[in-house]
């Protein structure tokens, strides 16, 4: 599996190279920042009408993710869905591909600032939930431990004979891990910007995403 | 031959000023529906454009617009309001004449709306505007005449494209509508007629006597011009003696870096202090109207410029015009060398002066290629159905239409003459809905039908992005940088986003010709201070990429089939005599490839000569066949004579590279996957409407809100492959490659007479090239190691373990 395993409050964790966080003890997969239903509230709201492709693309992936690694929990970090109403105004075919992903599943979706309520979806509606030493919330608290978290769409860029490549990445250091957005129409965050260098610790890492995942020192 | 009013002819013989022939001739032909000149500069050209006008004006003239002038920089129009008001007032005609850019303010625009100037002065952009409000049939009532300045200008963009279905709706506001193009010298004056008059309206060519033939020459020094390299800072000395023996010298550059490097190194040599200014389109709009007053008033030896002068704005006493780096086309320096010596019927002084030594051979080829009078260029293709779709947009901001109206208008301009009913209704369903496979939102489509069968906007606030996000210019995203003041410092001009990111506190980069160090980036503005101190890092100003002439090659590869080199200079001949020793020098009938280590990557150079068009196309098509064969190219570029590609692996043996039938294998998902397609997608989809360059607030700041277009362009290939917009795409992407057929074409005449040398460094005439804009990258298994070899690296510097 393209992975990178790393030891987080005393968990072993893999940063999928896809932006999924695998957990194995716990059979458990997070993604964080769908943000499903993205083409859709552009177009409503009287933007330009993009490709209506992003569910569809979105879920796809996270299918293969939860076909290779057969989690039989999963957990959405919040901004699952771009708003309240784009949940509401899903197509029925991406309707069902969640309720088919659900199947047979502990589904956990934790609320994030663009879908603040519950949605009228199977599975559990938290603004946070922890497990052993972990807590999953939205957006990373101060003096948190052990906090997975989303929100930033973190990215990481590195230098390498004159090429530089960026790829969305997991931010990791002692007490806390922030995931990349999952989604297929999201962009990032860099790392070296002033909101995530103050987060994260001096020796935070970051894991670049992509077919083969690599981890590095956090660009600051 | 018609005459003119008695007070236009008096004021003529006031001047001392006989009337040209040519100009003459536009009055004779003033009522024809379109006419095309073609004049030198100096030759009274906008004279002549605005005679009939001033004629048909200079008796009672009636309230409303007369005639419409569009050029394509904002500083001509405010120029020709200068130079139109003096005659005008002189002569005693009661006329208004007023400009209208994206620098009028909107208190006046608005007051021009209501009521219109006689004669209005604006942009392709600005008329465009004009013609999506619902009022614009009450402005445009009336209007007789559209000059359009510079029209050659014009036709190698897309603002041409613009402009010309802009005209096409004021034609059928006003379908008398005479139109006039004024141009420079250009190869093919047919296609420009076709371009400018309403299909299938004849248009008038006039000819202009083009004057004697320019004084040209290569500036000669004591300094050699290095093998590589931009800068010419070798030819300085040479440079400031020319200045101090001329009037007013302008000294042209092919990129804004180049320009700003060469007046800093400019200014550390001026000892005497000579009055020497920088302008380009970078700098803050205050610093270039300043350098242009300046320039006005006389009280500027030289200005260091780039294209943001190029065009016909009469700049007074230029007697000299010294162009740094090769005029990479011919048709280019003729239209330059125009801008010395405004006496028409004097020749043109200018001087050339190569940055390096390959460009010595190109400026040698350039000067032959001037006196044979061998105009160079590309023919125009058909109108993109990007503009078109922008242009549905604007149509439907100004009020429902009905689709076969729409489309009559359209094909009446030339460009879009040959559009066929069924291209023009995918873009509509385009605009319309999105036109994807999938109709997923029909509820939130962007025009609806009303029951009469016209089209309307769903939302009628979809008005104000449709006209803020007007306009085919591709600016790269810009971020304006200021001296750091507690309250905003002093606007100095423009740099790239993608520089600006590159910066890290403490750095220092060159703007308006001072030394700058970068503090930091506050609400979107560079923050800087200055700092003379030292050396600085080069801001990476967008510069333009223009394609030589196959001709100029053809000279350059019959001039290396020579035994020695006379007309070369010593230097220049020395070094190609190098190169045919240590290599080898291209010919004609085989094909010479270079492979040699570089900074610690492998480089494969392949000098085809076959312009940059297949040039561009050899490079996709050999990085496809390298990437297969786990050579891990990294990105390439590419020039009218060469490609330059880089990667992890030396090539040995060539053959395997050119296997037609490997390179046709898989061929259309390479050609997909590349970053020349995502480029042209980013393009088309921001012009045709689907990426929103404003949005209305603040502006896309690279947050996490924002997603890359490369995005849009994956998910279209993956879902929707057919796409209009990936059809636009691959339309637009092939106007800069070629077909492959000429590839496999080449590749099979060359047959096995491939001569590969395999060198242990750069060969001096590859030298030139790594130094090239334009580079693809190549993303594939070359970035995967990369990133594994370099976070390993990072890791083990850090003292961690990866786990």
């Amino acid at each position: 599996m393209n992975a990178v395993e790393i030891t987080f409050a005393g968990q072993s964790l893999r940063a999928l190279g896809s932006g999924a966080l695998w957990w194995p003890d716990q059979s458990l997969l997070c993604v964080s920042d769908l943000h499903l239903g993205k083409s859709e509230r552009m177009a409503r709201r009287g933007g330009p009408a993009l490709p209506p492709y992003d569910n569809r693309d979105t879920l796809n992936r996270l299918a293969d993710d939860l076909a290779s690694t057969g989690a039989t929990t999963v957990i959405c970090l919040g901004d699952s869905f771009d708003d309240l109403q784009a949940s509401q105004s899903l197509e029925t075919a991406d309707r069902l591909q969640i309720t088919a992903l659900q199947a047979g599943r502990q589904w956990i979706w934790i609320e994030g600032n663009h879908d603040p309520g519950p949605v009228e979806l199977g599975g559990a509606h938290l603004a946070e939930w922890s497990c052993d030493t972990l807590v999953f919330r939205h957006i990373a608290q101060a003096g948190a431990q052990g906090e997975i978290s989303g929100h930033y769409h973190p990215k990481a860029q590195l230098r390498a004979k004159g090429r530089a490549i960026t790829r969305p990445a997991f931010l990791v250091d002692a007490h806390r891990l922030i995931l990349p957005a999952y989604g297929t129409y999201t962009g990032g965050l860099r790392s070296h910007e002033a909101v995530l260098t103050d987060l994260m610790a001096v020796d935070a890492r970051a894991i670049l995403t992509g077919p083969h995942p690599q981890i590095i020192p956090m660009p600051r | 031959m018609t005459t003119l009013p008695s007070p236009i002819s008096d004021w003529f013989s006031s001047q001392g000023w006989a009337i040209h022939l040519h100009q003459h001739a536009m009055i004779d032909r003033a009522q024809d529906p379109a006419t095309l000149l073609i004049a030198p500069t100096g030759g009274g050209k906008t004279m002549a454009g605005f005679l009939p006008t001033l004629s048909e004006l200079a008796e009672n003239p009636p309230d409303g617009l007369h005639t419409i002038y569009v050029s394509p920089l904002k500083a001509l129009a405010a120029d020709i309001k200068r130079n139109l008001r003096r005659p005008a007032d002189e002569i005693g005609l009661p006329i208004r004449i007023e400009d209208r850019t994206g620098d009028t303010s909107a208190t006046q625009k608005k007051r021009q709306r209501a009521d219109p100037p006689h004669i209005l002065l604006t942009t392709p952009e600005s008329l465009a505007l004009l013609t999506s409000y619902e009022d614009a049939p009450r402005m445009f009532d009336g209007v007789q005449r559209v000059i359009v300045d510079e029209i050659h200008a014009l036709a190698e963009s897309k603002r041409g494209d613009q402009l010309m279905l802009a005209l096409a709706r004021l034609q059928r506001l006003c379908p008398d509508l005479r139109r006039v193009g004024l141009s420079a010298t250009v190869e093919d004056p047919e296609a420009i007629a076709r371009f400018l008059a309403r299909h299938p309206d004849p248009c008038q060519i006039i000819q202009a006597d083009p004057g004697p033939d320019p004084d040209i020459s290569m500036l000669e020094t004591h300094e050699m011009p290095p093998w590589s390299g931009g800068g010419a800072a070798y030819a300085i000395p040479a440079v400031l003696d020319q200045i101090r023996q001329h009037k007013t010298t302008l000294i042209f550059h092919n990129t804004r870096a180049q320009a700003e490097i060469f007046f800093h190194n400019l200014w550390l040599a001026n000892d005497e202090g000579l009055p020497i200014g920088i302008h380009h389109g970078s700098l803050d709009r205050q610093q270039r109207e300043r350098v242009e007053g300046a320039m006005v008033r006389g009280e500027l030896r030289a200005i260091v410029c780039t294209g943001s002068l190029d065009l016909g704005i009469d700049w007074g006493d230029v007697d000299l015009v010294i162009q740094i780096g090769a005029p990479k086309n011919v048709k280019r320096l003729v239209q330059r060398i125009g801008r010395a010596n405004h006496r028409y019927n004097a020749p043109s002084k200018a001087l050339l002066v190569p940055a390096n030594r390959f460009e010595v051979v190109e400026c040698v080829a350039a000067l032959e290629a001037v006196q044979a009078h061998d105009l160079d260029g590309d023919p125009r293709g058909p109108g993109p159905r990007d503009v078109l779709c922008q242009h549905i947009l604007i149509a439907a901001a100004a009020g429902p239409f009905q689709a076969d109206d729409l489309y009559t208008e359209m094909t009446a301009a030339g460009p879009y003459a040959a559009l066929t009913r069924a291209e023009f209704d995918a873009c509509l369903d385009f605009c319309a809905t999105g036109g994807y496979a999938l109709r997923a939102y029909d509820r939130w489509q962007r025009l609806q039908q009303r029951p009469d069968g016209a089209w309307q906007l769903r939302d009628p606030r979809a008005t104000r992005r449709i006209r803020m996000n007007l306009g085919t210019i591709q600016d790269t995203d810009t971020l304006k940088v200021r001296l750091k003041r507690s309250r905003g410092g002093k606007p100095l001009g423009e740099v790239e986003e993608g520089f600006a990111a590159s910066l890290t506190q403490g750095d220092t980069f060159l703007i308006g010709g001072q030394i700058v160090r970068y503090e930091g980036l506050r609400e979107m503005v560079v923050e800087v201070s200055r700092r003379a101190d030292r050396k600085p890092k080069i801001a990476t100003f967008s510069g333009t990429k223009f394609a030589t002439s196959t001709q100029l090659s053809d000279r350059i590869l019959r001039m290396f089939a020579q035994p020695d080199w006379p007309q070369l200079p010593r230097h220049t001949a020395d070094w190609l005599a190098l190169q045919r020793d240590i290599s080898c020098l291209p010919q004609r009938d085989r094909l010479l490839i270079e492979s040699f280590p570089n900074d610690g990557r492998e480089n494969l150079c392949v000098y085809g000569f076959a312009g940059r068009n297949a040039q561009q196309t050899l490079g996709l098509l050999l990085t496809k066949r390298m990437e297969e064969t786990g050579l891990a190219p990294l990105g390439f570029v590419a020039t009218d004579y060469a490609t330059l590609i880089w990667g992890l692996d030396a090539v040995t043996d060539p053959r395997p590279l050119f296997r037609l039938e490997a390179l046709r294998d898989g061929l259309d998902t390479w050609l997909a996957g590349n970053a020349v397609m995502k480029r042209t997608f980013r393009a088309s989809a921001t012009i045709a409407g689907l990426i929103e360059r404003n949005t209305g607030g603040q502006r896309k700041s690279g947050r996490q809100a924002t997603f890359s277009s490369d995005i849009l362009y994956d998910t279209l290939l993956k879902y929707d492959p057919d796409h209009l917009l990936m059809q636009i795409t691959r339309e637009e992407a092939m106007r800069g490659l070629v077909d492959f057929g000429r590839i496999e074409a080449m590749i099979e005449r060359i047959g096995d007479r491939i001569d590969l040398k395999r060198l242990d460094r750069v060969s001096p005439l590859s030298a030139p090239l790594f130094l090239e804009v334009g580079k693809v990258p190549v993303k594939g298994a070359a970035e995967e190691r990369l990133l594994a070899e370099e976070s390993a690296r990072l890791m083990q510097a850090a003292g961690l373990s990866a786990d």
